[in-house]
């Protein structure tokens, strides 16, 4: 415990820093903790005439409305259907930028790094633009060239087993080169003399990355996995809603959607803030979880 | 000392085939990176038909400004214009606003409550109150189909935050506020006189982090700007390029487009799915044109972030 008159000191000494924070502490306050005390919706039915605070409790009656879902598990199996298979793409990065680490000719490191970066400036609706043109059956180059080589032309957009692959590998082309840009920064750390020595006692170029760089890079990677399992369940919505056609619902309709469908367009302000808790929870107790068990594995772990 | 120097050669042959196979895969992905891009400039400029009928592949058929045309006659496309740079500027300078101070202030190692605040900022990264309230906030305080909305919300990144925070720790030296200080020199002061100027590179990776966003972003506006007259960009890519709405008639009214390309419905439908490639390049070009200049401040800030404490 500190002393009341050291309390006061330090108080004294940065009163003008707190006047420089203000500012977002208001905003943070009003604007994130804000909706937090909104989320006591999630337990009430809520009614506009009545307000957030006046509206009648209803205990986990819209938690078990969710889970009792006949589409509970089908949303369920479909976002973590998308996002197991993008953690699964994880080393996909980490191997890119082991091979341009490994790009003696500068120039030829500095174009492909522009490149590859490039794809991550463009809007989420740019992109999925032009994944619906690239796929288009009647027109797309995809299916220009399937024909090409003796296919037939599919519109793989409305074909539901396509839905997490399209969405993923979609995401793959934007987010590659970004990606790397960490693990990149982290091989820079690599001992030179480590490598030296490596190569000296008979080490080729794979091994000197099998066992010099990787090893080096490993906390960069424990660090990055942790948080990508934390988002386990939490699949942004933005990319979603615009690859969703009539025909992929079956597999495309994941919870953030449904929350926005049931909440937003049908006002069941309740249900959905229900629904979003219960993904918010699951997450973070992922998350907890995840980084316990790295933590005992590899002595790196995010907090 | 034979079998030495033949060792030598294998080993030395084994390398090279790598570094060959290595520069050989990377090249064939560079071109996937690059070939979408490349594919709707040429097909933007291509003869409709060409493209249609996938004779566009490698190279441009024919030269035609027509979807350009077409395009550039649409006024939801230039409202939406006028609307992103509005919020992408005002959008941004809020941004600065909340984020530089913060993270100044955090970064001053006797900060009052300094690990409290820091938590109370963190939290939030982790835990939120999700769509549903943040949508009835909003509501209540009479920002739905308000431009001002816009600006607001997101105004505060935390993830930014501790980019800058992390920033000022280890590149702005401490001494030079000790001297200051010792100067009589008030926080504020040292603030705006020693910091501010010695965090350009900081407010640099700042605005192109946010600018991005704001940019980029069409999510926010579908959920709180139902009204048109406000939808940036974003909206309008949308409704043209994925709900596949024409794009067209407006241009048609305003007789951009040559009356004989018209004849036929069938160029007609040629030249709308073209002028989608054209939209793409249209929406994406100011980032694609500024990207390569300031390349290396997004890559500092990436490099910052992952500084760990």
């Amino acid at each position: 415990m500190k002393k009341r008159a050291e309390w006061s000191k330090e108080l004294k000494r940065s009163w003008q820093l707190l006047l420089l924070m203000l500012p977002a502490l208001v905003y943070v306050l009003i604007f994130e903790y804000g909706p937090m005390y909104g989320l006591q919706i999630a337990f009430k039915n809520y009614r506009p005439s009545l307000g957030i605070w006046g509206s009648e409790w209803v205990g986990l009656k819209h938690f078990i409305r969710f889970v009792k879902n006949p589409n509970f598990l089908k949303m369920l199996r479909n976002t973590l259907s998308i996002t197991v298979y993008s953690l699964a793409t994880f080393p996909i990065p980490i191997l890119f930028a082991l091979m341009l680490n490994e790009i003696y000719n500068q120039k030829f490191k500095k174009v492909a790094q522009m490149v590859s970066y490039m794809p991550h400036f463009l809007s989420d609706v740019v992109v999925c633009s032009l994944v619906l043109l690239f796929l288009s059956r009647s027109n797309g180059v995809i299916n220009n060239v399937i024909e090409a080589l003796g296919g037939t032309r599919q519109a793989f957009i409305n074909i539901p087993e396509y839905f997490s692959t399209i969405y993923v590998w979609s995401g793959l082309w934007q987010g590659i080169g970004w990606s790397s840009i960490l693990y990149l920064s982290a091989l820079s750390g690599v001992s030179a003399e480590l490598c030296e020595s490596a190569r000296i006692d008979g080490a080729n170029r794979l091994q000197i990355i099998r066992y010099v760089n990787l090893p080096t890079i490993m906390p960069t990677i424990v660090i990055t996995f942790i948080m990508k399992i934390g988002k386990l369940l939490s699949l942004g919505h933005s990319k979603i809603f615009l690859l969703q056609t009539d025909l992929n619902l079956p597999r495309s309709s994941v919870i953030s959607t449904y929350v926005y469908n049931v909440g937003i367009i049908d006002g069941q302000s309740s249900y959905a803030s229900a629904i979003g808790l219960f993904n918010n929870i699951i997450n973070i107790l992922i998350l907890i979880a995840a980084n316990r068990i790295v933590k005992k594995i590899t002595d790196t772990s995010l907090f | 000392m034979k079998t030495m120097s033949k060792n030598r050669t294998i080993q030395l042959n084994s390398n090279t085939v790598f570094g060959f196979i290595n520069t050989l895969i990377m090249t064939v992905l560079l071109f996937l990176f690059a070939y979408p891009l490349y594919y709707t400039v040429i097909a933007s400029f291509s003869d409709a038909e060409a493209v249609i009928t996938g004779k566009v592949g490698l190279l441009p058929v024919g030269f035609s400004l027509e979807a350009y045309k077409a395009v550039l006659a649409n006024k939801q496309v230039w409202l939406g214009y006028r609307n992103t740079i509005f919020y992408t500027f005002f959008g941004t300078l809020f941004n600065l606003f909340l984020t530089i101070p913060l993270g100044y202030a955090l970064s001053k190692k006797y900060l009052f409550c300094r690990k409290a605040f820091t938590w109370f900022f963190m939290i939030t990264m982790y835990f939120g109150g999700g769509m549903i309230p943040t949508y009835l906030l909003y509501k209540n305080m009479g920002l739905i189909n308000n431009p001002l909305i816009m600006i607001i919300s997101g105004g505060l990144s935390v993830y930014n935050t501790i980019v800058t925070r992390t920033y000022f720790q280890n590149s702005v030296p401490e001494s030079l506020f000790e001297a200051a200080r010792i100067d009589g020199c008030s926080e504020i002061k040292a603030f705006i006189q020693i910091a501010l100027p010695l965090a350009k590179p900081i407010i640099a990776v700042m605005v192109l982090y946010y600018a991005v966003g704001h940019w980029n972003s069409y999510f926010n506006a579908m959920m709180y700007l139902p009204n048109t007259d406000y939808q940036p960009l974003g909206l309008v890519l949308r409704r043209i390029l994925i709900l596949n709405q024409s794009a067209f008639e407006n241009a048609l009214s305003e007789g951009v487009v040559s009356a004989e390309m018209l004849k036929n419905a069938i160029a007609r439908e040629y030249l709308a799915e073209v002028m989608k490639y054209a939209l793409v390049f249209i929406a994406s070009a100011p980032m694609l044109i500024i990207y390569p200049f300031v390349q290396k401040y997004f890559v500092k800030g990436v490099m910052i972030g992952a500084i760990k404490e």
